[in-house]
């Protein structure tokens, strides 16, 4: 990959994830890292690809062993951050 | 599908996964942003099913379907079925660990990943392609293993206490060393025996880095360690050429290195002091000394009478009432009193629980109004005119020694000043220091009473004793 591109997306990439996070409640800490653990999963992507460049079966077991692992933290993720978000809802309805 | 459409799917998940955590930083549109996020992450998952990305090497670049789909497609069930009902079923109480445990497995498959990719490209790697190699190796490595101890710290299946040994530091120092030097053989000798030795000696230093953090702040750890795992991915998506994998790692590790901070800020802690503190904090007499002092222990009647006749009444939650599912009946008893025309509220210290925010998830698990959930600022001045402040199962939140004792490993941690209350009442299990190990000199005040037994069973008969005054 072209090597400014690569630095470029990183660097605005750093600021993103810096400016949307700054401002915070304590209440949300643990979701947020909750949510935030679950987006690392999209690495899932890439043992897809490597398992797909697989040349033997050492590299396929050990990529398909990486596609369990991926998709445990990204949908393991995602379900309980939404079951803990969940909880903060039907206390919204009452006050309303 | 082609590569430009490919890309274009990719840059629309990394603006779901900017969106998310957006959503994520308000109560009102977190929940809408964790979906968002879970959308970006299927459309991401499902683009590399329709576009064959080329091979790092060059070599080729064949017709879909992509290989070894049949393969890929088990695996896939296989984590849906470990992973959906793990993530259904945990208690709430033990959701910190869950989450270390996923952060972990995450780690370890950003570092298989760039392992097959390194097999993969064998000679035709660039040195930029085996430096990243070596780093999501190195770092997802230690995710990996460090996640797994935080895991066993917070399911108690091993001390929580800060596991320091004699030399300690310089074990963990060569340990360091060699995973340094192993990182440059890799780099200058190309091969898979010295990667594989590299995951080992990486895996081993995850352990070490995590075994002298003490239990109380195991929460920044799994935070600091998810920060880490988003930039191996960042690292193992310029190894794969993926745009997506290069931002949403990147955001990963950005927004929790900030959330890290966070973190520390709400407990008062410093992050090297987090990391290190075991090794330079000095050996104190509040741990060691367990001489028989006095206590006041009362009986569930004489909590009854005290909070009849109190104005105002601060209850104090803590990990103790989770662990006991005392929730709804703490509710109870709140209700109770406010139909007594007391006045009530929850004081809910930021790191109340095991992680911040873990106690307004589970009070919010039993229906506690949201209004009554009173933060640390809002409560603290309130206490001089408190009746009584009820601590049920909290310990270090509460602990006057972070504001008194300079060297104590909580000083300078923010607590609650349940100390100026009028009266105050501790429902726990036992003598035993909370969970950061430290002896409370709270317990021995002459104005406070102490209430053994299971938070849940104790409340049950408060509620009845008071029903019956």
């Amino acid at each position: 990959m072209d090597a400014i591109a690569v630095i470029s997306i990183f660097t605005l990439a750093v600021f993103v994830g810096f400016e949307v996070v700054s401002k915070v409640s304590s209440t949300l800490h643990t979701p947020l890292m909750s949510g935030a653990n679950a987006i690392h999963g999209v690495i899932l992507v890439g043992a897809i690809i490597v398992a797909d460049h697989s040349k033997n079966n050492l590299e396929l077991g050990l990529s398909l062993a990486a596609i369990v692992l991926a998709t445990i933290n990204m949908v393991g993720g995602f379900v309980v951050t939404d079951r803990m978000l969940e909880m903060f809802k039907p206390k919204k309805g009452d006050q309303k | 599908m082609n590569s430009t459409l490919y890309s274009l799917v990719g840059l629309a998940a990394g603006v779901a996964f900017i969106l998310a955590l957006k959503g994520l930083s308000h109560p009102k549109t977190a929940r809408r942003g964790n979906l968002i996020g879970a959308f970006g992450a299927t459309v991401a998952t499902l683009s590399v099913f329709l576009y064959v990305t080329p091979s790092g090497d060059g070599s080729e670049s064949h017709s879909l379907p992509i290989h070894n789909l049949g393969w890929i497609l088990g695996a896939i069930a296989v984590g849906l079925i470990i992973g959906v009902p793990a993530a259904r079923k945990v208690e709430m109480t033990q959701m910190p660990q869950l989450v270390a445990l996923f952060n972990g497995v995450g780690g370890g498959a950003a570092a298989l990943v760039a392992i097959v990719e390194y097999l993969n490209l064998g000679d035709s790697a660039t040195t930029a392609e085996v430096i990243f190699t070596v780093f999501t190796v190195v770092v997802g490595c230690v995710s990996f293993s460090g996640s797994i101890i935080t895991f066993m710290k917070l399911q108690e299946l091993m001390t929580t206490r800060p596991v320091v040994f004699p030399g300690g530091r310089f074990v963990i120092a060569a340990t360091l060393a060699a995973v340094l030097g192993v990182s440059v053989w890799v780099v200058t000798a190309l091969g898979t025996t010295p990667l594989l030795v590299l995951a080992v000696i990486s895996l081993l230093f995850g352990v070490l880095f995590v075994l002298p953090v003490g239990g109380a702040d195991v929460p920044i750890v799994i935070s600091l360690l998810n920060a880490f795992t988003g930039l191996t991915v960042a690292a193992s998506g310029y190894v794969l050429s993926s745009t997506l994998l290069i931002i949403a790692g990147t955001l990963v590790g950005a927004s929790g290195t900030i959330l890290t901070r966070l973190m520390a800020e709400a407990m008062g802690r410093s992050l090297f002091g987090t990391l290190f503190g075991a090794f330079t904090a000095k050996p104190q007499a509040a741990t060691g000394t367990t001489e028989e002092r006095p206590v006041r222990s009362g009986s569930p009647d004489d909590v009854a009478i005290l909070l009849n006749y109190a104005r105002r009444v601060v209850i104090v939650p803590g990990f103790g009432l989770a662990v006991a599912q005392a929730q709804h009946t703490v509710r109870e008893l709140a209700d109770l009193m406010l139909s007594k025309g007391i006045d009530v509220a929850y004081g809910i210290h930021p790191v109340a629980g095991r992680m911040p925010g873990h106690m307004n998830v589970l009070l919010a698990e039993a229906n506690v109004p949201y209004d009554q959930l009173a933060e640390m600022d809002e409560v603290n001045p309130t206490f001089g005119q408190t009746d009584v402040a009820i601590v049920i199962g909290a310990n270090d939140v509460v602990n006057p020694a972070a504001q008194t004792s300079p060297g104590c490993p909580i000083y300078g941690m923010p607590i609650l000043e349940v100390n100026h209350a009028a009266n105050i009442i501790f429902l726990k299990r036992s003598m035993r220091p909370g969970f950061a190990g430290i002896e409370n000199e709270l317990l021995y005040d002459p104005k406070t009473m102490l209430l053994f037994g299971d938070a849940k069973a104790s409340l049950t008969k408060v509620v009845s004793a008071l029903k019956a005054l």
